[in-house]
């Protein structure tokens, strides 16, 4: 198994072209990241509303559970023959999938920020806007990029899948693999996938240390341990 | 496309293939979700003993809860040696899910246990493993109850994915509606898998309620349950 899996990385031919190691590395990447970026300009905005105001947390909430429980694949093949062309239907698939971490993240964030401080900022006179901005979204920033970093993983995880319904990508090593019973490429191809995601998910820890402030950190530090994201 | 799913259910033969998948499904996302559960209490049982045992779990149940499902699907074959196609890699890897999800909850509940109720325990003449099981278990079953809800909605939408690798379960419905461009039996499938989450999220909480009679007795609120932290599907 091992030795097939190194011949399998070790010919050039799985390296070369638009099928090749580089190419569906590439592909997979880019399709993570626009539907990642698609997902947090809707769903940041919208936690931080709902959970500055007040307003409509139950609901969201509530609909947001219902969005994680929806299979994947039943999502994306029921997308693709609404519309029929993988790539539209395999990124509003993917959005939909990653809004609920990042608006969970984000609601939960600011509606958790501890009442003390907010209540400081109001009485030091700051408007809701200002209270927004420079109390509760800083506040919230831990707590927002947990939430991104949970979408990432099931982005990864869900471009793999939506290979089924012709979306390019590592997981057209698996798939493609499966059909034609060359399960090297079958392992190599779910190696990579694993590595991406184990990558991917060390990038966005080190971007959620470079974000968040300093004097968070301090606190956290001090308060211990049990961190939402580990 | 009203039309199109009555005819599906009309037919008895569709309504038996539906009521078969259901089953698998509930089998193959609720068999790792008991596997699980009973994983993590163990190794969180050694975690609170031994100080590398605890390193080690935590870091490995990270990295493994970041593999995506297809991935490891695939991947648990060519380490524990059975076929490509055979759904026992399903149970295999939503148990490493599951077990991955809840060995935080576990260590932290285990962890949060006050010390006098340990030393009263202890006076009270509970050897070790009888204090572990009558005393500290029970008492985390608040915080792993939240973990076990999240892990049962995950399992329970990942086990579609199987279909792909040729598991059954009601992914079965996705890939055959996908092949014959049909909405139905997707329609069918997707519904039926939210309303069994929800299902069986309804029943972790009745059992929780069951588990933790002192909460009722007492008026208290039931424990703050922890952040979603790494919830949802992967």
């Amino acid at each position: 198994m091992l030795g097939d899996l190194i011949s399998w990385f070790g010919d050039g031919a799985n390296w070369r072209g638009s099928g090749g190691i580089p190419a569906q590395l590439l592909a997979h990447v880019e399709f993570t990241l626009i539907s990642l970026l698609i997902a947090a300009a809707i769903a940041i905005p919208l936690g931080l509303f709902v959970g500055h105001s007040g307003r409509g947390g139950v609901l969201l909430v509530g609909a947001s559970n219902a969005i994680r429980s929806l299979p994947t694949l039943g999502l994306v093949t029921f997308l693709f023959l609404l519309i029929s062309g993988a790539e539209a239907a395999a990124i509003i698939g993917l959005v939909v999938l990653a809004i609920p971490p990042i608006l969970a993240g984000t609601y939960a964030g600011v509606s958790e920020a501890d009442r003390v401080v907010v209540d400081a900022a109001v009485g030091m006179g700051m408007t809701g806007r200002q209270r927004l901005w420079q109390v509760e979204v800083p506040v919230a920033l831990p707590l927002i990029m947990g939430g991104i970093r949970n979408a990432v993983l099931q982005l990864v995880a869900t471009v793999a899948v939506a290979a089924y319904v012709g979306l390019d990508g590592l997981g057209r090593f698996l798939l493609d693999g499966l059909k034609i019973l060359d399960y090297s490429a079958v392992a190599g191809g779910a190696l990579l996938t694993a590595l991406l995601a184990v990558l991917l998910d060390l990038v966005f820890a080190l971007l959620s240390r470079i974000v968040v402030p300093q004097g968070l950190r301090v606190a956290a530090r001090g308060a211990a341990a049990g961190g939402t994201h580990p | 496309m009203w039309q199109e799913l009555l005819d599906f259910l009309g037919s008895p033969y569709n309504r038996d293939q539906v009521l078969v998948a259901l089953g698998d499904h509930i089998y193959l996302a609720l068999v790792p979700l008991v596997c699980g559960i009973v994983l993590a209490i163990c190794i969180g049982w050694a975690a609170q003993r031994w100080r590398p045992v605890r390193a080690v779990a935590l870091v490995l149940a990270n990295l493994l809860f970041t593999i995506p499902s297809l991935a490891l699907f695939l991947l648990v074959p060519s380490i524990i040696g059975t076929k490509i196609l055979d759904s026992a890699n399903v149970i295999v890897a939503l148990t490493v899910y599951t077990t991955a999800l809840l060995v935080r909850p576990v260590v932290d509940a285990l962890d949060a246990v006050p010390s006098h109720v340990i030393a009263a325990a202890t006076a009270m003449g509970y050897r070790p493993i009888r204090r572990f099981v009558a005393v500290e278990l029970p008492l985390a079953v608040p915080v792993l109850a939240a973990g076990v809800r999240v892990g049962s909605v995950s399992n329970i939408s990942l086990v579609s994915v199987g279909a792909l690798i040729g598991t059954g379960g009601l992914g079965v419905l996705f890939t055959d509606g996908f092949q014959r461009e049909y909405y139905a039996p997707i329609i069918v499938g997707i519904v039926l898998t939210v309303v069994l989450a929800f299902v069986v999220d309804l029943l972790l909480v009745a059992l929780r309620r069951a588990l933790t009679p002192w909460q009722r007795a007492s008026g208290q609120p039931a424990a703050a349950e922890p952040a979603d932290s790494r919830g949802g599907a992967i």
